[in-house]
């Protein structure tokens, strides 16, 4: 059995995740989908959304905030850092434009949470 | 080859220089630091002393009250914030009383305008805010606060103006006379001159030596104060000291001419760099305080600092010639009250070059004003006018002292430019409110990088070393 | 532009300007005007560039600057004007404001004032921490904003004071831009900040959690070369000889946030000491007639989602005010915080005004478990209880009381108390 706090929402729900006997998991203390399904990922395949900047230029800023756009492996967290550090933009750059199609080989794709003119 | 060299520009080193300006004279300033007053003269209770303090019939106590007239005159004309406040000495028990009895024939002796002995009733009138325990106190009209660097830096810069050349980041490594001419050695360059002013501080001792064997021990001593958010500035209208006794000096609580409440010192014998608090001190000041202000809110307090002050083994400044360089000048032992002497030892320092036989001839033109703009302190219609002349001066950087762009724009390329933070702190008051820089700090970062064109990285708070950033993100690492 | 009235004047452009400017739109004022110091809308949240965003309001995570672009468009569809790089200077009782921009200053005049200033970061000297004054000392906001918008690292090696949840992010931010921190201090026997940036920002990463401690020294001439931490008693003395030093170059400061009441002092307004914000009625209304207060500036909210909600109430509020024409409720009814609650917010309400319920927003002052109530009594008779297990110092309680439930209640009887309490023993509801 594995305690954890549930990072879905603010809530902080304590999770109880139990092995049950055919291989599947056992969730409690959850009160919502998202959080059962956040137990079993954490215990399975643990993963994060990933929020960083990345370089502008010709904007009216030199940074961009950047979200990934799903959760990506927790284990390949500094994998993509490195690509997000290589990654330029160019102004300008509007809220959900895709920076990075597929970062690390996720799937996943790196989108701008700022516009910058 | 300069007629004068002076090392330091500090207040004493910047009093020199700007009583020098005057005349037709080839001056030259050299200070090891970044910036002019970044020693003793930033760090200490800005206050100019009325003058009842130094024993009668010495040089300290007719330099203290010469001070205090040049003092007031100098603000006048040079711009620089100076209240005429007045000082108590609070009495607590007969004992004090003998003492502040003492301090006024004192002062009386000395010439001190306008002394009056105070009784609790007149004391309580005058200071409600004062403990009910004080039992009298001595009334000195005549003394005042300061911005003790802006009096410094208005020298400084009225001397630049006046034609005097200022050279920062040297620190004088050597002294020569040869061939009857001062070499001075620097970290950066030589300089030679027909006379040399050592104000130097604490470190004068160290200069001296590089002539000859000091006269005197400078013993570096570390004062810590508060300085109190502006809701507690009005505590009290006058500087407020404590008699000496046993247990210690006392500390003083005081008004600052930006309208904060100042506390402190104490007096830890150290080392000249050593600037640092130390809670069981400050503890101890807190209480202190309490004695003459019990109410003072020391959870408003926005910052705490120190200073070394030149205290030493003499009980004397020390304004004297070298034995073995008679062109060298050594102003030294510059302890309390060296702020408000220090145009008074200026004026000495003159006529000490002057019986040396250097020649004298006033300049026709000598500029004595300075002016800077103060947006806070303007009112509407004054505003809108310098708005239309710049619209930096309608942008707000410091939310806190309201500091506005247009004015660190302006201190960036005055006579004396600072090119770090602190030295921008100074010169317009950024930062010194309750966020201490919090929100400011980037944006004047910004504005010194691009008005200078400084890169971000080099820029720093202080001295050298003190640079605020240390590499850029994404893949572009240095410093 | 001069002795231009608006019916309200919106001070701040962050997360509650932006909700309470488009709240009094919607419920029917036409000449708004928004004031923003920065050059952009938004407010911190265009730093804030973690995730965590909106769950409530929007029912999906957002970053920081996506939930402000919301906002920023919810503002831009409508008639609201907007001043940006505007600095107010004062604010007077009779909705007198002052204005200064690179345009130049003036007087603006309001029926209305919405106060949404923000707040500000607590410093080293308001903890009173000792030791030399070199560069490496920041606070979290400062660090944040070199690192996210101007794209500098502060530091390298770096130790974080304070455990609230910018301090948590700003640890883990600092990591994944390259810089090593070394541990993160807190004074009290747990994390201040939310359970899950504990997990996800310090134990994701193996930064060190350090409690019952506090950094009681800087050192380093020039830039930081040590800080030193001492453990705490519970009354959060520290105890001799405990002392750690850990080689660093960066002390980073997330010790509290303080709300941002220059101007509303300005206005006379009155100020509660618990929450350092003006004191308000059920809506957000502080005690000078037509200015109101909302978001950070009334109380340090943990949620944004808890600002937004405010600031619509706030924006509402005014535009009540303004078409009604400055009518205000009778005897306000006192709220007052008892047994393990430190402050409520409002701290009075028109019991005449409400609509369907009192909205109380507070904080516990104390760790809770699973079997925890919150009790609403006046005197001795109880009008509300809720279950709310886990509740903690860090996170801002809210309860609605049902205006069903207020209908004995009357301001004759004597303040409603608000208390926390744990099954089983605990306080005396």
């Amino acid at each position: 059995m594995r305690e954890v706090i549930c990072i879905v929402c603010p809530k902080g729900c304590h999770l109880r995740i139990e092995e049950t006997a055919n291989g599947d998991y056992n969730v409690s203390g959850a009160s919502c989908e998202r959080g059962i399904e956040y137990g079993i990922n954490e215990v399975t395949n643990p993963v994060r959304v990933l929020t960083s900047t990345v370089k502008v230029e010709g904007g009216s800023l030199v940074r961009c905030p950047v979200r990934t756009d799903g959760s990506i492996p927790k284990s390949k967290i500094f994998e993509c850092m490195e690509e997000i550090n290589n990654v330029t933009a160019k102004a300008p750059v509007t809220v959900g434009d895709v920076l990075i199609e597929d970062i690390a080989g996720t799937g996943i794709a790196l989108i701008a949470t700022r516009s910058v003119s | 080859m300069y007629d004068i060299l002076i090392i330091g520009c500090g207040v004493s080193g910047a009093s020199c220089a700007y009583m020098l300006s005057r005349y037709d004279l080839k001056i030259a300033v050299v200070d090891k630091s970044n910036d002019v007053a970044n020693g003793t003269t930033k760090a200490n209770s800005a206050i100019i002393h009325a003058g009842y303090d130094p024993a009668p019939e010495t040089q300290m106590a007719r330099l203290n009250v010469r001070g205090t007239e040049l003092a007031k005159e100098i603000a006048e004309n040079l711009d620089v914030p100076c209240i005429n406040c007045g000082s108590l000495v609070l009495a607590f028990d007969e004992a004090d009383l003998e003492h502040v009895r003492k301090l006024y024939e004192r002062g009386c002796a000395n010439g001190v305008p306008g002394l009056k002995i105070l009784n609790a009733e007149e004391l309580h009138e005058m200071e409600p805010e004062i403990s009910a325990e004080a039992v009298g106190a001595l009334h000195a009209p005549s003394s005042c606060i300061i911005n003790p660097w802006e009096y410094c830096l208005a020298m400084a810069e009225t001397a630049v103006v006046n034609g005097a050349e200022l050279f920062l980041n040297r620190e004088v490594t050597g002294i020569d006379y040869r061939d009857g001419r001062f070499v001075v050695e620097t970290t950066d360059g030589t300089f030679e001159a027909k006379h040399v002013i050592s104000a130097t501080g604490v470190y004068s001792d160290k200069v001296r030596s590089l002539v000859e064997t000091p006269t005197y021990k400078i013993v570096p001593t570390r004062g810590q104060y508060f300085l109190l958010d502006k809701d507690e500035g009005k505590r009290v209208s006058h500087t407020v000291f404590q008699c000496p006794n046993e247990k210690g000096k006392g500390v003083l609580v005081s008004p600052t001419v930006d309208g904060n409440l100042i506390v402190g010192p104490d007096a830890n014998v150290g080392e000249c760099e050593d600037t640092s608090t130390d809670k069981a001190g400050l503890d101890a000041i807190r209480a202190a305080a309490r004695k003459s202000v019990p109410d003072i809110n020391f959870r408003m307090n926005i910052k705490n600092f120190a200073g070394v002050r030149a205290n030493s083994d003499h009980d004397d400044f020390v304004i004297e010639r070298s034995g073995t360089f008679p062109g060298f000048i050594d102003i030294a032992c510059v302890k309390s009250p060296g702020l408000t002497a220090a145009p008074a030892i200026a004026e000495q320092v003159v006529g000490m070059l002057a019986e040396d036989g250097l020649e004298l001839k006033e300049k026709e033109q000598f500029i004595n004003s300075r002016k800077r703009p103060r947006i806070e302190k303007s009112d509407a219609e004054m505003r809108k006018k310098l708005i239309e002349e710049n619209p930096l001066y309608g942008r707000i950087i410091c939310r806190c002292e309201n500091v506005t762009e247009g004015e660190i724009v302006a201190a960036l390329h005055a006579p004396i430019p600072p090119t770090t933070i602190n030295g921008v702190k100074r010169r317009v008051g950024s930062g010194m409110g309750r966020c201490q820089g919090g929100f400011c700090t980037p944006k004047i970062h910004e504005i010194i990088s691009r008005e200078l064109g400084i890169d971000m990285l080099d820029i720093c708070l202080e001295e050298p070393g003190s640079e605020i950033l240390k590499y850029r993100s994404k893949n572009n690492k240095e410093g | 532009m001069e002795n231009m009235q608006y019916d309200t004047i919106v001070i701040g452009g962050g997360p509650a300007g932006l909700a309470a400017a488009r709240s009094a739109w919607e419920n029917g004022l036409r000449s708004i005007l928004i004031i923003e110091r920065d050059r952009y809308l938004g407010g911190i949240l265009n730093q804030c560039i973690h995730n965590g965003f909106g769950l409530h309001h929007f029912k999906e995570e957002l970053t920081g600057p996506e939930y402000a672009d919301r906002f920023i468009s919810l503002v831009k569809e409508t008639g609201i004007e907007v001043m940006t790089d505007t600095m107010v200077l004062d604010v007077t009782p009779e909705h007198d404001v002052y204005v200064s921009n690179s345009k130049g200053f003036e007087i603006l005049h309001a029926k209305s004032v919405i106060l949404a200033m923000g707040c500000r970061e607590r410093t080293r000297d308001s903890v009173g921490i000792a030791g030399t004054r070199p560069a490496g000392v920041y606070t979290a906001g400062s660090a944040q904003l070199y690192m996210n918008i101007l794209g500098y690292s502060v530091g390298k090696r770096v130790v974080v004071r304070g455990t609230g949840d910018i301090g948590l992010i700003m640890a883990r931010r600092m990591k994944l831009e390259g810089a090593e921190v070394l541990a993160c201090i807190g004074a009290s026997d747990h994390p201040d900040g939310l359970a899950r940036n504990v997990n996800q920002c310090l134990e994701d990463y193996d930064i060190p959690l350090l409690l019952r401690h506090t950094i009681t020294e800087i050192r380093g001439k020039d830039r930081v070369e040590q800080v030193v931490a001492m453990q705490v008693d519970e009354h959060r003395n520290v105890i001799p000889g405990t002392e750690k030093v850990f080689d660093c170059d960066t002390l980073l400061l997330s010790i509290g946030l303080i709300p941002e009441n220059e101007l509303s002092k300005k206005a006379g307004i009155p100020l509660d000491d618990r929450t350092s914000g003006a004191v308000v009625y059920e809506n957000n209304e502080t005690m000078v007639p037509g200015v109101f207060a909302c978001g950070n500036v009334l109380h340090v909210h943990d949620l944004v989602d808890f600002v937004t909600e405010e600031s619509i109430r706030a924006g509402k509020s005014a535009a009540e005010y303004v078409l009604g024409g400055g009518k205000q409720g009778g005897e306000p009814l006192k709220i007052a915080n008892g047994d393990n609650v430190k402050y409520t917010v409002p701290m009075m309400a028109h019991l005449d005004k409400l609509e369907k319920n009192l909205e109380i927003f507070f904080r516990v002052k104390k760790m809770f478990g699973e079997n925890s109530r919150i009790v609403v009594t006046q005197g001795d008779r109880q009008v509300a209880s809720f279950k709310r297990p886990y509740m903690a110092s860090s996170k801002m309680e809210k309860i609605r009381i049902p205006v069903k439930l207020l209908a004995d209640v009357s301001p004759e009887g004597g303040p409603l108390v608000v208390s926390a309490v744990e099954e089983g023993g605990g306080a005396n509801a």
